[in-house]
């Protein structure tokens, strides 16, 4: 009877599911949607007035066209265009015609006849204008069609004469972009003349008008982007433009001279006013560098950029930059940059004590002083005194890209670069530290130098003070006074900053390495030791011996004399850092004990590893067992697994494969672990309580494969396909332990309908990849969708289940480069004992400072999570602007979090996290036609969530309550 | 000949008391009117009688004009306008018309108060005088009269200078009064646009000297004050009260802040409170960087620089002190001096010249025990410290200003003549332009040729316009057109329109002119004949038969007639108007070569 009944239930619910799917049916069918094109007609026939159909018009661009109707759009357009007498209306369904010829998938050659025939016909300049345009659209579309860009090219010319600039601007910006390549083109194209591109450009470098002057060489520059190989002639008319009374047409000369600089840098050009001749390269330079003082400062900032990648500029030009030949009462000058130098040669240590000091020396011939056309004299001092700081700041980058080209140029840039490091704007000043970093492997500082820049260490900012540590780090110090002052600044540093702890030690940690000769002689000093006497041991806690000590470990690391001179307590000192903080505390030779760790030798190549062979041998033995049985296969996944974390550990470039696997491992143990399950083979409505084991299963096998899918920077398509995969496979276990445990049909059906929604668009998104999942569980569903589209859930479920187990383990290529998502927070650092008082219902302020490695996007991504003891949590979203980006995948977050609670009886602790959110519908490849945008958005409805990413921190808190 | 003609009353070749007189287009303006510091008589003041003597000054001159607050170029303006007597506009911005009384007021009571002298401005004056000021914008056209306009630009060189471009017509005069082309910490760099005057009036201070960059001095004088400082010792900066000051003061400021150091910084009080309270006001005259954060924090509201007072020069501990005056030679910087002196701990550092016989200069030159009244010696036991921070534009600097502003001639005031001469050369030599460098009452006279703008009809413009392709500027291109004259202003139409406006028929101008070709044949033949002969000739032309026998080539009308006497002879009767006689004199050239053998 109950069987019976069943039945009956069953057959009145599949009436239902056929006539929802007729309605889904429906539904694809409504895809013939009124035509576009027949609307508009109506509208534009409904208007009387020509403010009106400017209004349709302007309703009607709101809505993308698709592209089986753009044609049909466009002869409407036309046959208004051609009744309408406003031009404002015109000019709206010219820039129209121009939008529509855009879209992708149509092919605007047929429209292009009827607009070169209205644009004969017209008188308006304006729509003139907007016209060539729509041709400029219509002619980039069509790039390979010879015949079609002769032609625009012939109707550009033509309308070139035309008096309004706006007409002559567009005609040049269409030379520019579709003037022909190469001269020799095929002449079949109606017997039109090549036409010589860059003659007819040039010739309107002379025009009246500043914008089109600004046009044409726009066009120029345009033709040169493209390929286009300027003729050095170009050169002379450029340069005269440099001179011209608009800055627009200075900056565009400026770049036209770089760049045929750039094309014919050895070509020899001569110097007006005299018989000599030198490379074109450096004249240009010459004239660059004269533009760092031009009255625009938009000019100034343009060419003191582009000085920068001039690398092939001869030295005496580059040099001559930084040299404003001084003089004072036609007397020859030195600079105080030369003082200093030589009062540090000869041996003298403080300066500027006598009046006179800067007494200039001897007469100048007053002929030969050149006080204007020098060339490149001083262009740089000029720059990085420019009042404004967009122009210091190109011209500190410029400094920096030519000093990295030529050592010596570095060497004689140095002192400007410290002197920056004075300027009133903080981003210049952290330009030029980061400026100097990148060139301070050609540099060695001197005394003075070095004086100079470790003052900046008192600086308020944090960046500041960070970025110096940084250049700390990558310096060469010539003396060992020199290291001594930078000790003792650094710790002068650490008293007044005591959180610029981590990074003082990891800077010490370098200028150790780096000079251990120069602190050999250093160390009883800064160990404070006696020959005789045994001093008083210093406290260990203490950040500034840590750090002493840091800077003298790892200079003796290469240093194997400098242990003897070590008295007791720094040996035992010793062994408690290199525990403690081993990362800045290398592995000693000490006489009388055992190396600590055998070091790994880092020089082999990662593929040669034997580890990495071992880590490919692993997967392939994994990859290799199809049908095994159950038992051995589990076997061996749990080895490997384990095997795959422990190599993680152990070798940190291998860490990211290593993790990415295993967890994909993990999650084929976990499904072959619940289609084990005993569940399936006893009849459905017996099992319930075990039923959890398999739901848990596939709970989990969902989190890895979005930890998969989002954790791991380098994940390319090829592994996205199969993550998917494996949450399809999740998913379809999900139902499959439903249908067996849910009681009535009702919210199996909608799982089953979502469940086939899902397979659809999994197969829509990663049609591509779909050749390469042959046999696989999805492979074997798409052949089977005709029949799971009709059937009914038992079914589908039943289908499923086999499918599941018949299925076989993909294959999981490895990434090149794959590299998991981590973060450390380091302060809040959870040691602290006193809790943080604050009054209840009002906030306290919590520091946090994190860093993250190999997280893509971390502002939008990261979030702050902080929980309650009461199971409260709070997310939190940091400012872009708290991320720093130190270096490549490394991101650092010095944030603020805003606690508040009501009061407590007790100080308790609160967890602080961070999170990495994620939005499923961010990695899913674009669906390549146009009108499946509104569907997929209906059906997949993008799933966020967040992966904790990061060891928990503990942070004692203890609101007070409010004192009435 | 319209020109162009300038006397220096004050600052040609030389250094103090500024007053140059320009008279242009008819149009006679002062510029500048300043006191000379090396004197007390009469020749601290221009000799306002070279003026007087042709009558009084406002009947003289359309307008005064002041470029910057400094008394070298303003300290004799109560005495002009309210001794000599001058009622006209004197123009100046508005920084400068804020402090200016503040400093004059300041003079007037050391030159009447201290020193004693009768015969000077009052109080009254200054303020009587001050009621005259125009306040003039940035870039703001002012118009003076109808004809006269200025305009004035940013300077630099101390809050509210200006370079003023005085324009009449097409003629115009840029004077820069003192400039600063390299920005400091509190003020931008001078600019002008390629505005090409017929003479720029340039000052030419540091004409010979070309200056290091500005941050080696900053980071020089940064690092002693905070080396000393750091050692607990006290520095005495003894400055003048505007303008240096105040960029010393934004320095030690920003650094104070940004190194984050908890000495404090004294300013001797005085008119210096007030002139701060005008530096927060002028925002706008200030650098990008002032004008950018002024919103989050106005940088002239020091946090760590306080008003000093007497007692805290006493006081233990380290500290910087901004007194003035700056030579050291009296008042509070004299006496904060000698308490410091015997201390090495401490240091003095003068941000500026000392003229001789100054304390000041006597520690600079080395002197370490000095006299002081009532013989006392003092051992000056301190460290002495010297950092020149100047703001006039160095030789590169003028050069710049020169190139940007593209003038026709220059001329040099405010410099020594020396210098003058080197700075003239290399302007002659570089531009290409003629430079002058006259003294003190010796007058330049420039020719100028001032363009004279026509009007044209915007028809007859279109009419040119589609006859040929686009205007060259290289070529001259012939137009034909009525010049009209009418209440000075001219107007250039066609000929149609000039008639109809002026109410007068239209006359034809025609030639003509006979030829005579020896033809045998008829006259309908010869015309003929000439037909086929031109037809083949001027292929570009429109040649027509017409039915009465003539020939007309354009409206060239040619008949064949028989010649009354000789009957072998036709006479050709060629007639054109003037507008064609290019083209009819080549026809009648063309036709008495004769016409080819018929074949």
């Amino acid at each position: 009877m109950a069987a019976h009944l069943k039945k009956r239930v069953y057959e009145e619910f599949t009436k239902v599911v056929q006539q929802q799917q007729e309605e889904i049916a429906t539904k694809k069918l409504r895809l013939t949607k009124p035509s576009k094109s027949a609307a508009l007609h109506i509208d534009l026939c409904k208007a009387t007035s020509p403010a009106d159909a400017l209004q349709y018009l302007l309703q009607f661009a709101r809505k993308p066209v698709e592209a089986e109707s753009v044609e049909g759009v466009v002869r409407i357009l036309l046959e208004h265009y051609y009744k309408e007498n406003d031009p404002s209306v015109r000019l709206k369904i010219a820039s129209l015609l121009g939008l529509l010829s855009k879209t992708a998938g149509f092919s605007p050659d047929c429209i292009m006849d009827d607009a070169i025939n209205i644009l004969q016909n017209e008188k308006s300049h304006q729509v003139l204008a907007q016209l060539l345009d729509t041709l400029l659209a219509i002619g980039t579309k069509l790039p390979d069609n010879q015949a079609i860009q002769m032609r625009l090219v012939d109707v550009a010319c033509k309308h070139l004469t035309d008096t309004s600039h706006g007409v002559r601007n567009k005609c040049l910006q269409l030379l520019g972009n579709l003037g022909s390549l190469e001269k020799s083109v095929t002449k079949d194209a109606e017997g039109l003349a090549v036409r010589d591109v860059q003659k007819i450009i040039g010739d309107y470098f002379s025009d009246q008008d500043p914008r089109v002057r600004t046009a044409a060489i726009k066009a120029m520059l345009q033709l040169h982007e493209r390929g286009l190989k300027l003729y050095q002639t170009i050169y002379t008319q450029a340069c005269k433009l440099l001179s011209d009374d608009y800055e627009q047409v200075r900056s565009a000369a400026v770049q036209l001279i770089w760049v045929v600089s750039q094309l014919y840098p050895e070509s020899i050009v001569p110097i007006p006013s005299s018989n000599e001749e030198i490379r074109l390269v450096d004249d240009a330079f010459g004239k660059i560098c004269h533009m760092v003082s031009d009255s625009s400062w938009v000019v100034r900032v343009q060419a003191s950029k582009l000085l920068g990648s001039m690398e092939q500029v001869s030295s005496h030009f580059l040099e001559q930059t930084l040299d404003k030949k001084l003089m004072s009462d036609l007397r020859r000058k030195r600079t105080a940059h030369e003082r200093a130098k030589e009062l540090y040669t000869s041996g003298e240590f403080s300066s500027g004590r006598k009046w006179g000091d800067d007494a200039p020396k001897e007469e100048v011939d007053t002929g030969a002083v050149n006080l204007i056309e020098s060339g490149a004299c001083g262009a740089f001092v000029h720059g990085l005194e420019d009042e404004m700081y967009e122009v210091r700041i190109a011209a500190v980058e410029a400094l920096c890209m030519l000093a990295q080209s030529s050592p010596s140029f570095a060497e004689k840039c140095l002192d400007f670069l410290v002197d920056m490091f004075n300027d009133e704007i903080e981003e210049v000043r952290l330009q030029s530290i980061h400026t100097m970093r990148k060139i301070s492997n050609n540099i060695t500082l001197r005394e003075d130098q070095l004086d100079t820049v470790l003052a900046v260490l008192e600086d308020s900012s944090r960046d500041i003070r960070e970025a110096l540590h940084e250049l700390l780090c990558c310096t060469n110090v010539s003396t060992k006074e020199g290291i001594h002052l930078a000790l003792v600044e650094l710790l002068k540093n650490l008293t007044k900053y005591p959180t610029d702890r981590d990074s003082i030690w990891k800077c010490l940690k370098f200028l150790g390495s780096r000079h251990p000769t120069l602190v050999l002689p250093l160390v009883p000093e800064l160990l404070s030791t006696h020959p005789f006497f045994d001093t008083a041991e210093p406290d260990m806690d203490d950040p500034a011996y840590i750090a002493v000590l840091v800077l003298i470990f790892n200079a003796a690391k290469t240093c194997p004399t400098m242990p003897a001179l070590f008295s007791d307590h720094t040996f035992r000192h010793y062994a408690y850092l290199r525990d403690s903080l081993s990362h800045l505390v290398p592995a000693l030779r000490l006489p009388g004990r055992k190396l600590v760790s055998s070091a790994l030798s880092p020089n082999i190549m990662p593929h040669e590893d034997p580890s990495h062979q071992f880590l490919q041998q692993s997967l392939e033995r994994v990859y290799s067992l199809q049908h095994l049985d159950p038992q051995g296969t589990q076997e061996l996944l749990e080895f490997t697994i384990r095997d795959l974390q422990r190599l993680g550990e152990l070798q940190s470039e291998l860490a990211g494969v290593a993790d990415f696997s295993a967890t994909y491992l993990r999650c084929q143990l976990l499904l072959i672990k619940a289609l084990q399950e005993k569940l399936w083979n006893v009849a459905a409505p017996l099992y319930l309580k075990q039923s959890d084991l398999a739901s848990a299963a596939a709970k989990q096998i969902m989190e890895e494969t979005y930890k998969m899918e989002f954790m791991y920077s380098g994940v390319e398509n090829k592994q996205v396909v199969i993550i998917h995969h494996m949450r399809l496979q999740a998913k379809a276990l999900q139902l499959i332990v439903t249908a067996r445990t849910a009681r009535g049909v009702d919210p199996l059906f909608g799982m089953c309908e979502k469940f086939l929604q899902e397979v659809d668009f999994f197969q829509r998104c990663f049609i591509a990849d779909l050749p390469h999942l042959q046999d696989s569980f999805v492979d074997k569903l798409l052949d089977l969708m005709p029949r799971l589209m009709t059937s009914k859930p038992a079914e589908v479920v039943k289908i499923l289940h086999t499918m599941l187990r018949q299925s076989t383990f993909l294959h999981l290529p490895l990434p090149e480069q794959i590299h998991k998502a981590s973060a450390t927070i380091i302060e809040p650092a959870g040691e602290s004992d006193n809790p943080l008082r604050f009054t209840s219902g009002l906030v306290v302020a919590l520091d946090v400072d994190a860093t993250l490695e190999h997280v893509q996007d971390p502002q939008s991504t990261v979030k702050v999570q902080v929980s309650y003891p009461d199971g409260q949590a709070q997310m939190i979203h940091p400012k872009p602007a708290d991320f720093r980006n130190p270096g490549p995948g490394r991101h650092r977050l010095i944030t603020q979090v805003y606690l508040s609670h009501t009061a407590w009886t007790e100080p308790c602790q609160v967890e602080v996290r961070l999170l990495l959110a994620y939005n499923s519908s961010s990695r899913i490849p674009k669906s390549p036609w146009i009108e499946g945008g509104e569907m997929s958005s209906q059906v997949e409805t993008s799933i966020e969530g967040t992966i904790p990413f990061s060891k928990s921190v503990k942070v004692y808190i203890m609101p007070k309550p409010a004192r009435r | 000949m319209p020109e162009i003609r300038v006397t220096p009353l004050g600052a040609g070749q030389d250094v103090g008391r500024s007053c140059i007189l320009v008279s242009i287009a008819g149009k006679n303006v002062m510029l500048d009117c300043g006191m000379h510091m090396g004197f007390s008589d009469d020749r601290r003041f221009p000799d306002f009688s070279y003026i007087t003597r042709s009558g009084r000054l406002t009947d003289f001159l359309d307008c005064v004009i002041i470029s910057h607050f400094h008394l070298d170029h303003c300290g004799a303006l109560p005495y002009f306008s309210e001794m000599v007597g001058y009622d006209g506009p004197i123009y100046m911005t508005q920084p400068t018309q804020a402090i200016c009384p503040i400093l004059l007021e300041d003079y007037r009571k050391i030159a009447v108060d201290k020193k004693g002298e009768a015969n000077f401005f009052t109080s009254q004056m200054i303020k009587d005088c001050m009621k005259k000021v125009v306040a003039v914008h940035l870039h703001q056209t002012v118009q003076v009269d109808d004809e006269l306009e200025i305009k004035a630009y940013y300077a630099g060189h101390v809050l509210g200078a200006a370079m003023f471009q005085i324009k009449v017509g097409s003629e115009s005069v840029v004077y820069t009064g003192d400039y600063n082309m390299t920005p400091d910490r509190h003020l931008g760099a001078a600019w002008i646009d390629k505005c090409r005057p017929n003479l720029l009036i340039t000052e030419s201070t540091y004409a010979t000297t070309i200056r290091d960059s500005k941050r080696c001095r900053e980071r020089d004088f940064l690092k002693k004050v905070h080396e000393t400082v750091e050692r607990g010792g006290k520095v005495l900066i003894p400055v003048f009260a505007l303008g240096r000051a105040q960029e010393l003061c934004i320095l030690l400021e920003t650094f104070w802040e940004r190194m984050d150091l908890k000495a404090p910084i004294y300013f001797s009080t005085g008119l210096t409170e007030k002139a701060n309270h005008y530096y927060k006001l002028f925002i706008p005259w200030t650098n990008q960087k002032i004008r950018k954060t002024f919103v989050q924090r106005n940088m002239f509201e020091f946090k760590h620089v306080k008003a000093f007072d007497r007692a805290f020069a006493d006081s233990p501990g380290p500290m910087v002190v901004f007194a003035t005056p700056g030579m050291l030679h009296a008042g509070q910087s004299l006496q904060i001096f000698r308490k410091w002196a015997g201390n090495e701990k401490n240091m003095v550092i003068m941000p500026g010249y000392c003229v001789q016989g100054t304390v000041g200069h006597k520690i600079l030159s080395g002197q370490r025990k000095l006299e002081m009244e009532g013989r006392q010696v003092l051992e000056v036991k301190m460290q002495v410290e010297y950092m020149s921070f100047s703001a006039h534009a160095d030789a590169k600097g003028i050069m710049q200003l020169v190139g940007q502003a593209e003038p026709e001639n220059v001329l040099l005031v405010h410099g020594e003549a020396k210098k003058m001469e080197f700075l003239k050369q290399k302007i002659e030599q570089e531009f290409r332009v003629s430079c002058y460098m006259p003294a003190n009452g010796e007058t330049v006279t420039l020719p100028t040729s001032p363009s004279i703008p026509v009007g044209i009809s915007l028809g007859l413009l279109k009419r040119e316009l589609a006859q040929g392709l686009l205007p060259d500027s290289k070529k001259p291109r012939l137009l034909h057109g009525t010049l009209i004259m009418k209440d000075s202003n001219f107007r250039l139409v066609s000929s149609e329109q000039a008639l109809k406006e002026l109410g007068l028929a239209e006359h034809q101008l025609r030639f003509t002119c006979r030829v005579h070709l020896h033809d045998t044949r008829k006259e309908q033949e010869t015309a003929v004949r000439v037909y086929s002969h031109l037809k083949s000739v001027l292929k570009d032309h429109c040649v027509q038969h017409l039915p009465d026998g003539s020939v007309t080539v354009e409206s060239i009308l040619i008949q064949a007639a028989a010649h009354s006497e000789d009957p072998g002879t036709k006479v050709l009767l060629v007639s054109w108007t003037y507008q064609d006689e290019e083209l009819g004199s080549y026809l009648t050239s063309l036709l008495k070569k004769g016409l080819p053998q018929a074949s």
